[in-house]
C-alpha cells in the first residue's frame, strides 16, 4: 500500500495533517484528516472567573478571537441573567460585522480565491495573492489590503485591541463610540459595501464566465449531500450575532430549530482514536460514520451552510446576490463544496451592509452601554456564527460566578467529518491507477478542504508563491518516491 | 550586505502572534527587502525535511511563538535552536507559557477525561481516547504525544531575546525587527519593549493614593473613565506588568491582565502583583483584611494569567 502524506497543513486552527492510502492497484483505499494538537480549554476554564472567559477563550484562536469573545460574552448575559441595553447589542454587532468583512476577504483573496483566479493548475509561483494582484490589478490589490486594515481599525477603536479584544462584559460592553468615531465607521462601511460588490463582480468575471470552473464547482468530486446549520433571525434570515440555530436536511427542509440553551438536544460529538479533534453530528439522526445523505448525522456549517439553512439575507444587495447564486446553481440547497467561496462573498456584502446600517443607527453613540447584573449566576449558553461556522460556549458556575464546568463546540470542529469526507471523495475521483500524481492534481485535492476556510493567518501576500502544503508520496515500505512541494 | 535569513514558527498557540506579525502592515515590505523568510509554516512551503537539511546556525534569527505542550513542538524547538544563531521567544506563550499554560493546573489524564469523556455533548460509550500511535486498517497513524505539563521555550532550549505580549503590539514587534535588521542587538536575555517600567507609566489614567477597602469584579462596577482602575478597586495588573504596550486595555475601560510579563528584575510576576495588591489594602485589622482578600476568588487566573509555567509555582502537583 502506498501512502501520500500532507504534513503539515498549516492553514487551519491548530496544526493539521492528511494521510491518503493507495492500494496496490493505485486506487485510493482511504484517507484521514488528522488534527495533532489539543490545548484543553474545557478543563482549565474550571476555577476561572466567568467574566474572564471572553478574554481567556479567545486565545483558542487568534485569527477569529472576536468570535470566541462574542460567543462567550453572550453566554455571560445568559449566565448572569442580564439583558444588555439595545445600544450595547448594536455595538457588539457593529464590531462583529467589521470583523466579518476583514475575515472573509482575507480568505477569498489570499487563501481560497487564488485557486480560481489563477486556476487550479496554474504554476505554483503564481497561485497566490501576488499572482492575484498581477491578474486583477494593483488597484484592486491595494483595496484588499486597505479594506482589511480599515475594518481592523474599527475593532481596535471599539474593542481596545485588534487581536484579542477586551470590551465584552455580561450586560453590555466596556466602551462606546463617539460621533467622530461613528463618522469614521460610516465611511469605512460605505467603502466596504463597494468593495464587496466589486469582489462579487470579480467572481462573476473570472469564475462564472469560465465554463470549466462552473463544471468543476458542480462536479460530483466536490459534492456532498448533507444537513446544513446556521443562525437565523426571526424572519429566518442569516444572522451572525444572534437568533436561533436552524438545521435543514439534504432536501432543504427545516429539520430542527433551536435556542442556544437547547443545543445538547441536537448536537453530539463522536471521538476517533487517530486524531485530537472530535466529530460533531446531529444527535437525532445519529453517527453513521464518514458518509453523507439523509440517514447520516453529518452536517456542515460556514458560509454555504448558513445560506442553505436560511430563507435569505436581511439586507437588499446581499439578498440580490443570494438569489443570483441559487438561480445559477439550480436552486436550494446547494451541495457543492466549492460554492462556499461564492457564499462567502454574498456574506461579505451582507456584513458590510449591516455595518453601514449600524453605523447610521441613531442609538449607536448612546452612552447607555451596560446593565450591571444583579441576579445570581448559574448556567449560560452563548451561540454566534463564527466565519467558520456555528460556535457554542456553555458554562456552569457556582453562585459566585466561578466556572465549574465549560463545554465548547468550536466552529471549524463542526465541519471535521465533512472535511474528511471531502478530501476522501476528491482523492478517489482524481487519483486513478496509471495517472501521474502531479502537483496540480494534488492541488485539486487540496481544493476540497480550502473552501471550509480552515485557515490560520493571512500572510501569503507578502511572500513568494510556493505551495503552502508539502506533499510526499511514499511506497509501502515508507520510501520517499516523489516530492511534490514548492 | 547579505540578506538576513529569518524563520518564524509556532507551537502551542492560537495564531494571534502570526496576525500580530502581519499587523506591522506596510513595514512588511521593508522587512522583505532586508530579510529572506526561509521558514514560515503559516504562509510558505513547510518542509520539515528542508529545515532538517539546513546546516547548523544557518538561520540568522528565529521568531518562535507558542508554548511547548507536545512532542512535536519540543522536537521543532530543539531543531530550530540548532539551526538558528539567534532564538527569540515571541509572545506570552513562548515567553511564559501563556494562557495554554493554565492547563498546568491539571494534567493530561484529567484534560483527556474532560474533553473526550465527560463533556455533555460527547457520545463515547466505548471510551475511545486519541492514541499517539494507532493501527488503522490501511496503516499506522501517528499524532504527537500530549505532555502533562506545558513548558516555556526557555525551559526547553536556550533563548536569546524575548518579545512579550499576547500578542505583542505592532510597535513592539517592529522595535525588535528594526534592531535585528540594523544589527543593533541588545545584550543577551533582553526583553525588548519601549518601556522597561510598568504599564502604569504608559497609562493616561490619573493616579492618586491607592487605598482599597473592597476589590470589585469587572462586571460589578462601571469605572470612572479617568481614574486609575486599581484605585477604584479593580485588580489591574498594570502595576506589576512591563509597559511598552501603550496601555490599550485600561483605555478601553478594562484592567490590564498582565500579558507583557514582569518588569525588569522580577522573577515571579504573580508574586509581585500579589505584593502590590497587599500594599494597597486599606486596613490593619486581620479580620477585615481577610474579608477583603476573600473576594479574590481566582488567584491563579488573576495573578498568573499568562505566567504560570514560568513562575516559581510552575504547575499544580500531580497526585
Amino acid at each position: 500500500m502506498r501512502r501520500i502524506t500532507i504534513d503539515p497543513i498549516t492553514r487551519l486552527e491548530g496544526h493539521g495533517k492528511i494521510e491518503i492510502f493507495l492500494n496496490d492497484a493505485g486506487e485510493v483505499e482511504n484517507s484521514y484528516f488528522q488534527v495533532p494538537e489539543l490545548r484543553g480549554f474545557e478543563k482549565f476554564a474550571e476555577g476561572r472567573l466567568a467574566e474572564d472567559m471572553p478574554q481567556i477563550t479567545q486565545r483558542i484562536c487568534g485569527v477569529c478571537p472576536e468570535a470566541h469573545h462574542m460567543a462567550s460574552t453572550k453566554a455571560l448575559d445568559d449566565l448572569f441573567h442580564v439583558e444588555p441595553p439595545e445600544p450595547a447589542k448594536k455595538l457588539r454587532e457593529l464590531m462583529y460585522s467589521a470583523f466579518y468583512v476583514t475575515d472573509h476577504i482575507t480568505h477569498f483573496y489570499i487563501l481560497g480565491g487564488p485557486d480560481f483566479i489563477m486556476g487550479p493548475e496554474a504554476p505554483v509561483a503564481e497561485r497566490n495573492i501576488l499572482g492575484v494582484i498581477a491578474k486583477v490589478g494593483l488597484e484592486l490589490g491595494s483595496a484588499v489590503i486597505r479594506t482589511r486594515k480599515q475594518n481592523h481599525h474599527i475593532i481596535h477603536m471599539l474593542a481596545g485591541r485588534a487581536v484579542h479584544p477586551v470590551f465584552g462584559q455580561p450586560g453590555g460592553v466596556s466602551k462606546g463610540l463617539n460621533e467622530e468615531e461613528r463618522k469614521e465607521v460610516e465611511q469605512i462601511a460605505k467603502d466596504s459595501v463597494e468593495f464587496a460588490r466589486l469582489s462579487l463582480k470579480v467572481f462573476d468575471d473570472i469564475v462564472l464566465k469560465n465554463k470549466e470552473y462552473v463544471d468543476m464547482i458542480t462536479s460530483d468530486a466536490y459534492t456532498h449531500r448533507t444537513y446544513y446549520m446556521g443562525l437565523v433571525d426571526k424572519k429566518n434570515k442569516v444572522n451572525f450575532y444572534d437568533g436561533k440555530v436552524r438545521v435543514v436536511d439534504p432536501e432543504g427542509k427545516e429539520f430542527a430549530k433551536y435556542s442556544p440553551r437547547q443545543y445538547l438536544d441536537h448536537v453530539a460529538e463522536h471521538v476517533e482514536p487517530w486524531t485530537y479533534i472530535k466529530f460533531p453530528f446531529l444527535k437525532n439522526v445519529g453517527w453513521k460514520g464518514f458518509v453523507d445523505g439523509k440517514s447520516s448525522g453529518v452536517f456542515r456549517v460556514a458560509p454555504l451552510a448558513r445560506l442553505n439553512a436560511a430563507d435569505g439575507m436581511a439586507t437588499p444587495l446581499a439578498q440580490e446576490a443570494y438569489e443570483k447564486m441559487y438561480a445559477t446553481l439550480g436552486g436550494k440547497p446547494v451541495h457543492h463544496t466549492l460554492a462556499m467561496h461564492w457564499a462567502r462573498l454574498v456574506e461579505t456584502l451582507y456584513a458590510a451592509e449591516r455595518l453601514l446600517e449600524l453605523s447610521q443607527d441613531p442609538e449607536i453613540t448612546s452612552p447607555n452601554i451596560r446593565t450591571i447584573p444583579t441576579a445570581t449566576p448559574d448556567e449560560g449558553v452563548g451561540i454566534v456564527e463564527a466565519p467558520r461556522g456555528t460556535l457554542t460556549h456553555h458554562y456552569i458556575t457556582d453562585k459566585r460566578g466561578v466556572i465549574k464546568k465549560a463545554n465548547l463546540i468550536v466552529a471549524t470542529v463542526n465541519n471535521a467529518a465533512a472535511v474528511n469526507m471531502s478530501v476522501n471523495k476528491a482523492a478517489r475521483a482524481l487519483i486513478k491507477p496509471g495517472r501521474e500524481i502531479t502537483e496540480g492534481l494534488l492541488n485539486r485535492i487540496e481544493m476540497a478542504w480550502r473552501p471550509y476556510d480552515l485557515c490560520l493567518a493571512c500572510a501569503s501576500h507578502t511572500l513568494p508563491g510556493r505551495s503552502p502544503v508539502p506533499i510526499y508520496v511514499y511506497d509501502s515500505q515508507g520510501k520517499l518516491i516523489n516530492s511534490l512541494s514548492g | 550586505m547579505a540578506k538576513l535569513k529569518l524563520a518564524l514558527y509556532w507551537a502551542a498557540s492560537c495564531g494571534g502572534c502570526e496576525i500580530a506579525q502581519l499587523e506591522i502592515g506596510d513595514k512588511i515590505l521593508k522587512l522583505a527587502e532586508a530579510a529572506d523568510i526561509v521558514f514560515w509554516p503559516v504562509a510558505i512551503d513547510v518542509k520539515y525535511k528542508d529545515v532538517e537539511a539546513m546546516p547548523a546556525q544557518s538561520i540568522d534569527v528565529c521568531l518562535f511563538n507558542g508554548a511547548i505542550r507536545n512532542s512535536e513542538q519540543e522536537h521543532m524547538a530543539k531543531m530550530l535552536r540548532d539551526k538558528s544563531r539567534v532564538m527569540i521567544a515571541y509572545g506570552s506563550c513562548a515567553y511564559e507559557g501563556g494562557i495554554p499554560g493554565l492547563a498546568n493546573l491539571y494534567n493530561r489524564q484529567v484534560i483527556f477525561e474532560r474533553v473526550y469523556l465527560e463533556t455533555p455533548s460527547t457520545e463515547n460509550k466505548d471510551k475511545v481516547m486519541p492514541q499517539t500511535r494507532y493501527q488503522a486498517p490501511e496503516g499506522e497513524l501517528v499524532i504527537p504525544e500530549f505532555y502533562d505539563t506545558a513548558k516555556t521555550l526557555r525551559q526547553t532550549v536556550d533563548v536569546d531575546y524575548v518579545i512579550p505580549g499576547c500578542p505583542p503590539e505592532e510597535k513592539t514587534t517592529w522595535l525588535a525587527l528594526e534592531a535585528l535588521l540594523e544589527g543593533k542587538l541588545p545584550p543577551k536575555g533582553t526583553v525588548i519593549t519601549h518601556n522597561v517600567k510598568a504599564v502604569c507609566d504608559d497609562c493616561p489614567r490619573k493616579r492618586d493614593v491607592k487605598r482599597v477597602k473592597k476589590f470589585y469584579r469587572t462586571f460589578e462596577i462601571i469605572p470612572d473613565p479617568e481614574i486609575c482602575l486599581l484605585e477604584q478597586g479593580l485588580l489591574c495588573a498594570g502595576i506589576a506588568t512591563r509597559g511598552g504596550c501603550g496601555a490599550p486595555c485600561p483605555q478601553a475601560n478594562m484592567p490590564c491582565t498582565g500579558c507583557y510579563g514582569p518588569v525588569d528584575g522580577v522573577i515571579d510576576q504573580g508574586a509581585h502583583f500579589i505584593s502590590a495588591v497587599a500594599s494597597v489594602i486599606d486596613s490593619n485589622e486581620p479580620n477585615e483584611i481577610q474579608k477583603i482578600i476573600d473576594d479574590i476568588l481566582d488567584p491563579v487566573g488573576t495573578f498568573y494569567r499568562y505566567s504560570l509555567p514560568d513562575s516559581l509555582l510552575r504547575r499544580a502537583r500531580i497526585r
